[in-house]
């Protein structure tokens, strides 16, 4: 009983005419997010590009109750939004924090974790563009190995933060990665996790066309190669099982899957990279995925 | 009811009349006891209303926030180093203009690590847009948080406002206090109005998103507004809690044998209680000052402290703060609010009592009368003396 796009209603609760970049997958995610939950649902948003793509006062592209808040704060007030509507008993309201890479994985983390090791009934989307965006394009945690950010210029010396297994680790009842390329396994997540009681986290890969360097047509290009290469895994964590999501349930055979250059090769932020380099992404790759494996052989694994 | 109770016990005491509804907030010596009391009333089911037990202040006030702006009432409690790693949050709330009461332990900040009482850790959150009281005793605590929520609320004001009260002077001392019933506070405060621009999915608006230059002045000149407002607000409300319980604050200043004083001593807190016995000492001795304590600090009441001011020959500004690189924060804005006044008094700086150091009846005495000194002998008086300092002459 899979999810179609069609099931999905016409209205729009994000609305189009919004001054986000051509190709923006912000933009998209949250126009999905919102047909998705529909009207009854607060969003919280934290310093971010979503900031800026709401349109400036007195306008607003939202047709959906938003809290925007400061950069490190979105679990926190998302929570105290939580618990004053179930105090209030108007408990049938979806509360969600949109928030990015950098407010997720490193300035938003202490306030997440907080509200994660609470259980807070809070939907959490992170759309991880894999760079601080807003500010133009910085280095985050996100940021993978060898991509050029105007703060590390000659490629980022680091890994990316594996942050869905850091939520997975808080024990709570849903954890699940997804990508703006795969609208139906994403929405299939969300209508999930609104289902759900406690914190739901989300982590939603979103390739940016400003920042990663690539013509704006193709964001959904690469979010799939990111996916086919086994950059970007799929998977969901539900009360403690994990479990892999196609495509990517196909791609355990590490020869199913794409070399990591053909995903690199079209982004201008790898143009730089030697072939030592991408060595060392792929077989960064490669031991993901044996983690991802042995979480697959255990089955729960909490 | 006459209870014995510390000031946190006060402030705990406060909220719960007050039928806070959201609670966050993270311990912090030497406020601990007052989220302490607050959790146990609601597990108790005394209070109804959620906890938040978050994992720092920052967290704390944000959740607030949100709760606040989802249509709850809403209290906090913090001090010193929990006041300023929440201040991005201080901040946010009072730009976005939320009735949230918050009590301050007012306490000094690190290095040297020092849990005891001072009050540049409030005072740095003057420019935040929130109201701020300041508390003589654990009486006035109690009474003024529980008007703090009607200032707050009043569609007048909606600016959040924060009670300070001295750490250890009184939040650790137990004095015996009159607790107010709860059918009288309910009559007094009734529950929160819901605004038309809470966070409401049948009523959607986007809060605070970005604002051009064109209309961000806008915001802040209506929250400047709000504070000028808010001090008759605060008049109004003080007056009325005062015909429910028989104790009123006199508003902003609370002005001790000043009608016909020729010498002023300001101060804010605690040592007001000093300050005023130094004073019927004095005046024993043949002296004629009086004690002017701040109670007011934001909105500060810069009108009601010139017409008081107006007839001191000279005035002792006591500031248990330090702006470093100035001097006192009090006296800075103290002489700001005088410098048009026709005549205007000698004005002597005095800091005193930082890190908690005792600012004794003695040392008001000797400030007093060193000041009538001054003004005898017509010396020059010098931007700043320092009180109790080792090797420094007052
Ligand atoms: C406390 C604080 N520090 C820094 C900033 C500046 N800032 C605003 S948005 C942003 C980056 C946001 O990055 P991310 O969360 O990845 O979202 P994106 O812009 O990429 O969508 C930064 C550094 C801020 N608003 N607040
Ligand atoms: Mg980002």
């Amino acid at each position: 009983m899979s999810l179609k796009i069609k099931d999905l209603p016409i209205e729009d609760y994000w609305l189009s005419g919004n001054p986000s970049c051509p190709g923006c997958p912000a933009s998209l995610g949250l126009r999905l997010l919102m047909k998705t939950l529909g009207p009854k649902t607060i969003v919280v948003i934290p310093a971010c590009c979503s900031t800026i793509i709401q349109g400036a006062y007195p306008k607003t592209s939202a047709n959906f109750p938003i809290l925007n808040i400061a950069f490190a704060a979105s679990a926190a007030a998302a929570s105290g939004i939580v618990e004053a509507l179930e105090l209030k008993g108007r408990s049938n309201v979806n509360v969600v924090v949109w928030a990015g890479d950098g407010g997720t994985v490193d300035i938003g983390l202490q306030a997440l974790s907080g509200a994660a090791e609470r259980n807070e009934n809070i939907v959490y989307v992170c759309y991880d563009n894999e760079a601080y965006m807003n500010t133009g394009i910085q280095r985050s945690g996100a940021t993978p190995y060898g991509a050029w950010t105007t703060t590390t210029i000659t490629g980022k010396k680091e890994h990316k933060k594996n942050l869905p297994l850091i939520m997975a680790a808080h024990g709570i009842p849903y954890v699940a990665t997804a990508s703006i390329s795969y609208p139906i396994d994403f929405i299939t997540k969300l209508k999930k996790a609104s289902k759900i009681y406690g914190m739901k986290y989300i982590h939603l890969h979103s390739p940016c066309p400003t920042g990663w360097r690539f013509p704006s047509s193709k964001t959904i290009e690469i979010g799939r190669l990111a996916v086919l290469t086994g950059t970007w895994v799929l998977y969901e964590v539900e009360n403690g099982i994990f479990k892999l999501n196609p495509p990517s349930n196909v791609l355990i055979d590490r020869n199913k899957r794409k070399p990591v250059r053909s995903y690199i090769k079209i982004q201008g932020r790898f143009s730089h990279l030697t072939e030592k380099n991408i060595d060392e992404l792929q077989r960064y790759i490669d031991r993901q995925w044996e983690t991802y494996l042995k979480l697959l052989s255990i089955g729960k694994i909490y | 009811m006459r209870v014995v109770l510390t000031g946190n016990h006060a402030a705990a005491y406060a909220a719960l009349l007050s039928r806070v509804e959201v609670v966050a907030a993270y311990p912090i010596t030497p406020q601990t006891q007052i989220v302490e009391k607050l959790a146990e009333f609601i597990e108790e089911g005394r209070l109804k209303a959620k906890y938040i037990r978050v994992e720092s202040e920052h967290s704390a006030m944000a959740a607030i926030i949100g709760a606040s702006a989802a249509g709850a009432r809403t209290f906090t409690a913090t001090a010193s180093h929990g006041l300023i790693y929440m201040n991005e949050m201080v901040f946010w709330a009072g730009n976005a203009r939320l009735p949230i009461v918050m009590a301050v332990v007012c306490r000094a900040l690190a290095p040297p690590w020092n849990i005891w009482t001072e009050h540049t850790d409030i005072l740095a959150q003057r420019d935040t847009g929130w109201i701020q009281f300041f508390c003589e005793d654990n009486q006035e605590v109690l009474d003024t948080i529980i008007q703090a929520f009607k200032v707050a609320e009043d569609d007048r004001v909606l600016l959040p406002v924060m009670v300070g009260l001295d750490a250890f002077i009184l939040s650790h001392t137990a004095t015996p206090i009159n607790v107010p019933e709860q059918e009288d506070i309910d009559r007094f405060l009734p529950p929160r109005k819901p605004l038309p621009f809470i966070l409401d999915v049948d009523n959607p608006l986007t809060h605070s998103n970005m604002t051009y230059p064109d209309q961000t002045m806008e915001f802040r000149y209506r929250l400047q507004k709000a504070m000028e407002r808010a001090k008759r607000v605060i008049v109004e409300v003080d007056e009325e809690y005062g015909r429910l319980t028989g104790r009123r604050y006199s508003g902003l200043l609370d002005c001790y044998r000043c009608e016909d004083a020729d010498l002023g001593v300001i101060v804010m807190g605690s040592s007001a209680g000093d300050a005023k016995e130094a004073i019927d000492k004095l005046r024993d001795e043949g002296y004629k000052p009086g004690v002017v304590r701040i109670r007011v600090f934001r909105p500060f009441p810069r009108e009601e402290l010139r017409e008081i001011c107006r007839g001191f020959k000279a005035i002792a500004i006591i500031d248990r703060d330090l702006s470093p690189g100035l001097g006192g924060i009090l006296y800075t804005e103290t002489l700001t609010s005088l410098y048009d006044l026709g005549s205007r008094p000698i004005v002597q700086n005095y800091i005193a009592g930082l890190g908690g150091r005792d600012i004794s009846v003695s040392d008001f005495k000797l400030i007093v009368r060193e000041l009538y000194r001054s003004i005898e002998e017509g010396v020059e008086t010098i931007p700043i003396r320092w009180i109790g300092v080792e090797g420094v002459k007052l």
